[in-house]
């Protein structure tokens, strides 16, 4: 295999779920090119990568907030990487987000159209060079759009959408896309809230379940089974009762 | 770096104590959380079976510092800080060769919490404990500076932290050396010992031996009294190992596969039960003799395998009892000791026995040159009692109680046992302002 073959590109490096997956990739022997907004914790995770390894570990800057929606990053790439999976997210808050646009904008940005863009950028670059995988973590809350949530959930709705759309534009060209809707995970994002256990897996399983979903070339995975089935549920309730519902 | 308050209690599970618990994520963290008012105490996987990672003001956990430095593949200095768990480190650099300098007997532990506890492992009489292995650390003190501690700088302070149960700072980082392993396998062999005499000539005749521990039937009374099982090995070479192993040598362990879902009904662990458990395991080992090959991870972490083993003693918890005494005084003490747990109404599941080398430096740490006694014993009402009287015998043979496995000792005890806890209680108290900053349910129980 040449050095392109065992190459990943992670972006949004620094949360929970992108240390947990850098940390599988290394594991599983992959060279990694590390992406995220702040450089001070961008290098201490790009050196645990590297004392954990013994292999170097490239690292960019990249604001997919930025003029450019973080696209710069592609041409700063030394190698196009064979993998690609974009962790970027803002849970925001909701509340905020209704009284702000501004705030709304930011979540909108920052789950959607800065992720999205990024990854239809990197298809175009993939599917030139006839190979690839691409990944991106959306959410369970863009299944439907629910009260508490719905400016986080439609942005990640979009971007599952978007998403599925890619998947369905690179199907014959040889470059494969994922979606992972990983349901509650146990991170600094969602520490303030009180997650059922038995929903909530640890950032470690998200990764597990990412690198088998790219192993098996799935197109969609819950990390959690039972999110299967609740996504079926949610989508299954008729609005006429669902809008009576609080959740 | 949200928080809440949670029931929080050590391994054995009591005491359980309601602890507002936060997370250090990234160092520049700690000054916000040192201006706090009051006390706090770090805590890290909490496998200390008593009160000594329990604080009710703040106790700061420091599982989200995982991270890895730096490591040093000529001297195999490896650098992290301390919330990286054992585990990780086995995961990450046996597959490469390299093992840790000492293990305790789970690698669900932090690298904080194993010089907290200054912890010992199957080879401390050759090579003694984490501390010793130790080349400097980074604390974090309650007047907002950190130190970089080693035996030329802060040396006091770094005596002090090695095995000083997190009373002194917040560890933030730490650096020790790795060993060089060839295979991921330890050559093991179990030899049968039919009293306490043989058992103690076994472990003097094996010294040599890189690692050993003696697996002791605590039910077993008279002529039969310390009839056990020694275990020693030691890792193999390459050229060693069957083909069957020698196509992955430096394999990494399995992830756990059992766990307990509940608490067991305290019922489960009768005298009759355990009496059974006991006469079994020694025979079938006795059959077993010859040295084998044994993955490491089974032969240093058995119970590992089985996550949260803790619950088989039900709700009501256990306590682990875990005292050292002096080689001269080994003999009478032990035999005194094991006298007493044959005749409790509480049975005892699970006893150890090991010899220690020489004591490390650190002023709080538990090891003598002796012999460790380790008792699992389920809390039932007469077991403070039982505790007691077994403080009692420890301290007249000139031994001492393990800190992280105790939640029951007197303060006198335990100054009789640490001769130098009073000159730690005047470094702690030198080190804040009006009082210590870093106290724990431990550290008020005992009065350091």
């Amino acid at each position: 295999m040449n050095e392109t073959a065992r190459t990943a590109l992670l972006i949004g490096a620094t949360s929970d779920i992108g240390c947990a997956i850098a940390r599988q990739l290394v594991a599983d022997g992959w060279s990694l090119q590390l992406a995220a907004r702040d450089p001070k914790r961008l290098q201490r995770i790009a050196e645990d990568l590297q004392a954990r390894s013994g292999t170097a570990v490239v690292q960019h800057r990249c604001d997919v907030l930025g003029e450019d929606h973080g696209v710069a990053l592609l041409d700063a790439l030394e190698v196009l990487p064979q993998l690609a999976i974009c962790v970027v997210g803002l849970l925001g808050d909701q509340t905020a987000s209704e009284r702000d646009n501004q705030a709304a904008a930011q979540v909108m940005r920052s789950n959607y159209v800065g992720p999205a863009l990024l990854m239809g950028a990197l298809a175009s670059r993939f599917q030139e060079r006839g190979s690839g995988t691409l990944v991106g973590v959306s959410s369970m809350a863009g299944e439907r759009g629910r009260a508490s949530n719905y400016v986080y959930g439609s942005a990640k709705a979009g971007f599952s959408a978007f998403l599925s759309g890619l998947r369905n534009r690179c199907a014959a060209s040889g470059v494969h896309v994922v979606t992972v809707k990983p349901g509650f995970v146990r991170t600094r994002m969602t520490e303030a809230m009180d997650l059922p256990a038995a929903l909530t897996a640890t950032p470690e399983e998200v990764a597990v379940a990412v690198v088998r979903a790219i192993r098996r070339r799935r197109d969609v995975v819950y990390v959690r089974r039972i999110w299967r089935c609740i996504a079926l549920v949610l989508r299954a309730i008729p609005e006429p009762l669902f809008k009576r519902l609080r959740l | 770096m949200a928080a809440g308050n949670t029931q929080l209690g050590g391994w054995g599970r009591h005491p359980v104590l309601d602890c507002r618990v936060e997370h250090l994520r990234e160092p520049e963290d700690v000054q916000r959380l040192l201006e706090r008012n009051g006390t706090l105490i770090p805590r890290g996987a909490g496998r200390a079976y008593g009160d000594a990672a329990l604080n009710r003001n703040l106790t700061l956990s420091t599982l989200a510092m995982d991270r890895m430095q730096a490591f040093d593949p000529e001297t195999g200095l490896l650098t992290c800080e301390s919330g990286v768990m054992l585990a990780d480190i086995l995961d990450a650099f046996v597959p490469r060769g390299w093992f840790p300098p000492v293990v305790p007997g789970t690698k669900f532990v932090t690298v904080g919490g194993m010089i907290a506890a200054d912890v010992h492992g199957k080879n401390h009489h050759r090579d003694g404990s984490f501390g010793t292995h130790v080349v400097s650390l980074s604390l974090a003190l309650a007047d907002g500076r950190t130190l970089l501690c080693s035996r030329s700088q802060h040396a006091e302070l770094f005596r002090a932290t090695v095995g000083g149960m997190g009373l002194t700072g917040i560890i933030l980082s730490a650096s020790f050396r790795l060993q060089r392993i060839e295979t991921a396998f330890v050559s093991a062999e179990a030899v049968a010992a039919s009293n306490l005499d043989e058992t103690m000539a076994l472990f003097e005749e094996s010294e040599q031996a890189p690692y050993s521990v003696a697996w002791i039937d605590c039910l077993a009374r008279g002529a039969q009294r310390g009839r056990s099982l020694l275990m020693r090995g030691d890792f193999m070479a390459r050229a060693g190992l069957p083909r069957r192993l020698a196509r992955d040598p430096l394999r990494r362990a399995p992830g756990t596969r059992l766990t307990v879902p509940f608490d067991a009904p305290s019922a489960l662990l009768s005298r009759t039960s355990i009496g059974l458990y006991n006469a079994l395991h020694y025979h079938r080992e006795r059959a077993l003799g010859a040295a084998r090959p044994v993955h490491f991870n089974d032969f240093f972490f058995p119970l590992d395998g089985i996550g949260a083993w803790n619950r088989l003693y039900g709700r009501r918890g256990f306590v682990q009892y875990q005292c050292v005494l002096p080689h001269a005084e080994s003999s009478p003490g032990l035999a005194a000791l094991l006298q007493r747990v044959a005749r409790a109404q509480e049975p005892c599941f699970l006893a150890t026995l090991k010899l220690l080398g020489a004591p490390g430096d650190g002023m709080m740490s538990f090891p003598l040159q002796g012999y460790t006694l380790t008792l699992d014993v389920p809390m039932r009402a007469g077991t403070l009692a039982l505790l007691r009287e077994l403080d009692a015998t420890t301290l007249a043979h000139g031994g001492r109680v393990y800190l992280a496995k105790d939640a029951c000792q007197s303060k006198d005890h335990m100054r009789q046992g640490y001769p130098s806890s009073e000159a730690f209680s005047e470094l702690r108290a030198a080190l804040g302002g009006p009082g210590p900053k870093f106290a724990s349910a431990l550290s008020e129980r005992l009065e350091l």
